[in-house]
């Protein structure tokens, strides 16, 4: 034997249930963000679109400010993210540790993330169906939800697959807060015990995890599609 | 005819962050219910901000404007909703919902007006028949050509029985055939469901087509309009002129007269021909009541609403006198123009 790297022998006896214990976290907390960040940055993602100029809730006030609030959030790196909204988690979750307090960062990091997403994918929408809606007498919501969101559909389904790879990302970090997960299974488990049987088992998970969500995601989108 | 639209001194104006733009400026306009009214100038003209003043896409900066009576330049956004219910629009670039089949499109405005789904179902077939795509409509808008798309956006403005329907260049990307295609169509709409429309084109083609009047849009100002007829045979502009001459093309240009005059010795007249107008027995006497001998040397005949239309270049040769005898006996029932080297 040579070097630092010993031979661990795993007993998967045991391994194996933590390993789906920690799966059943990580897909608790991407799904939760997933849901709840997927929907506020939708809603921030349209507002971010139409209250541009010329846009049917045209308002420069409210574009400015999520503009550059969006733009403060987005850069920041999530672990860095997770320290700078401390206080903020105390006061919405109740404590600063645990896969809660992660979700409650994981959660900001998105909506964040998804909003810019979904400007950019209603970006490529036609003005001109926006104004063959105008002109049959529709109002901006309805424009909204009849219009803008089928159109963009496709593109959106394709997004949102992206953040949910980007979610299992930030998940990763969670650990670093008590988050547990995959990530920080494989911390605990593999890297810091020299066990790659442990590193390598979890990296397939997540590769085999992230492909299912691709193809499904693809697969939704071609049929929103038609292609 | 009452009227159903009508502009007093309407302007509008753009605010950019140099400068304010004027884009129509002060125009004095009526549209009379039944009629095919077409707005035609070069783009820039200010054509397309004219159309959207009538449903409100874009707001009057100064002026009154009154549409089937309502003030819609003093009209909330909230209001004017219900006023676009009740009138059609369609696009040049068709401006279909990608993710909604044929059937789809034409429901939306019916939606939007809060029909029930078996009411929407019905009208939607009613109105794909009459353009001639029941057939297609479980098809989406990127499985059609042009013209059907035309013809599916066409449907869809005359959804909720609009009395009146603004054509936006709605035939500037369609290929000459499909244009007289859908030219036709509006023509049934107009005649068939008694739509006024509005035609907005760079196209002297559509108008000659299917207008019954015509305004000449030049600069954000109306600079000429009357009947197509009128404003054909006796236009008042160089812009109108222009126009003109893109679709009929008997006049002979500089070019074509002074190869004429190399060609012919005898003197060169324009003649205008119009419908009452016996050409061919002035000239079949033009040698026996004056001695001239004649030679069409260049022009063409058509017709404007169905009225016959044109100008024919002449070579006239004889005595001095008897020419302008025929000249002096032409210009008693016609325009008559010499052309001078």
């Amino acid at each position: 034997m040579s070097g630092i790297v010993h031979t661990v022998t795993t007993d998967w006896g045991q391994m194996f249930p933590l390993l789906v214990e920690n799966l059943g976290l990580t897909l608790y907390m991407v799904v939760v963000t997933l849901i709840i960040g997927g929907l506020l940055g939708l809603v921030l993602g349209i507002l971010l679109y139409t209250t541009r100029r010329g846009n049917i809730l045209q308002n420069v006030v409210v574009f400015n400010v999520l503009n550059v609030v969006v733009n403060i959030v987005r850069p920041i790196p999530f672990i860095i993210l997770i320290a700078t909204l401390g206080p903020l988690t105390l006061a919405v979750v109740g404590t600063t540790i645990g896969s809660n307090a992660a979700i409650f960062a994981m959660i900001v990091g998105a909506t964040f993330g998804i909003a810019r997403i979904v400007e950019q994918n209603l970006v490529t929408i036609d003005p001109g169906t926006i104004e063959a809606a105008r002109a049959a007498g529709a109002g901006p919501w309805r424009i909204i939800f009849t219009l803008l969101v089928p159109e963009a559909l496709g593109p959106l389904i394709l997004g949102y697959t992206f953040v949910f790879i980007a979610i299992v990302d930030m998940s990763a970090i969670a650990g670093v807060i008590g988050g547990r997960g995959l990530g920080d299974f494989a911390i605990q488990y593999g890297y810091a015990r020299f066990n790659w049987e442990i590193t390598f088992a979890v990296v397939v998970v997540i590769v085999v995890l992230v492909q299912l969500v691709q193809f499904l995601g693809n697969w939704l989108a071609r049929k929103a599609l038609r292609r | 005819m009452p009227t159903i639209v009508q502009f007093e001194a309407v302007s509008k104006t753009f605010e950019t962050k140099q400068q304010t733009v004027t884009a129509i400026d002060g125009i004095d306009l009526s549209v009379e219910e039944g009629e095919i009214f077409g707005v035609i100038g070069y783009s820039g003209a200010g054509k397309s901000t004219l159309v959207r003043l009538v449903n409100g896409l874009e707001r009057i900066s100064a002026g009154r404007l009154l549409v089937d009576g309502q003030d819609v330049g003093r009209m909330r956004e909230s209001e004017l909703r219900k006023v676009r219910l009740g009138i059609g629009m369609i696009f040049q670039q068709f401006n279909l919902f990608q993710s909604r089949t044929v059937a789809g499109n034409v429901a939306y405005p019916l939606r939007v007006a809060g029909w029930k789904k078996p009411d929407r179902d019905r009208r939607v077939a009613e109105l794909l028949d009459f353009v001639g795509l029941l057939n297609r409509a479980h098809d989406y808008p990127d499985q059609l050509s042009g013209g059907q798309k035309q013809r599916v956006g066409i449907a869809r403005a005359l959804a909720t029985s609009p009395k009146l329907l603004l054509a936006d260049e709605s035939t500037s990307a369609l290929d000459p055939e499909t244009t007289q295609e859908v030219l036709r169509l509006l023509q049934k709409v107009n005649r068939e469901l008694g739509v006024t429309i509005i035609v907005i084109t760079h196209e002297m083609d559509v108008v000659r087509s299917i207008a019954d009047r015509v305004a000449v849009l030049e600069h954000g100002k109306i600079v000429e309009q009357g009947a197509v007829f009128d404003v054909f045979s006796n236009p008042q502009t160089d812009t109108a002129r222009r126009f003109i001459s893109t679709v009929i093309r008997n006049q002979p240009s500089d070019n074509d007269l002074d190869r004429l005059q190399k060609a012919h010795t005898g003197r060169i007249v324009n003649v205008e021909i119009h419908e009452s107008l016996r050409i061919g027995s002035i000239l079949s006497h033009a040698f026996s009541d004056h001695g001239v001998q004649f030679e069409v040397v260049y022009g063409g005949i058509g017709a404007i609403q169905e009225r016959s239309f044109g100008s024919l270049t002449l070579e006239l040769d004889g005595p001095e006198t008897s020419v302008d005898a025929l000249i002096a006996q032409l210009g008693s029932v016609t325009t008559v123009e010499e052309v001078r080297a």
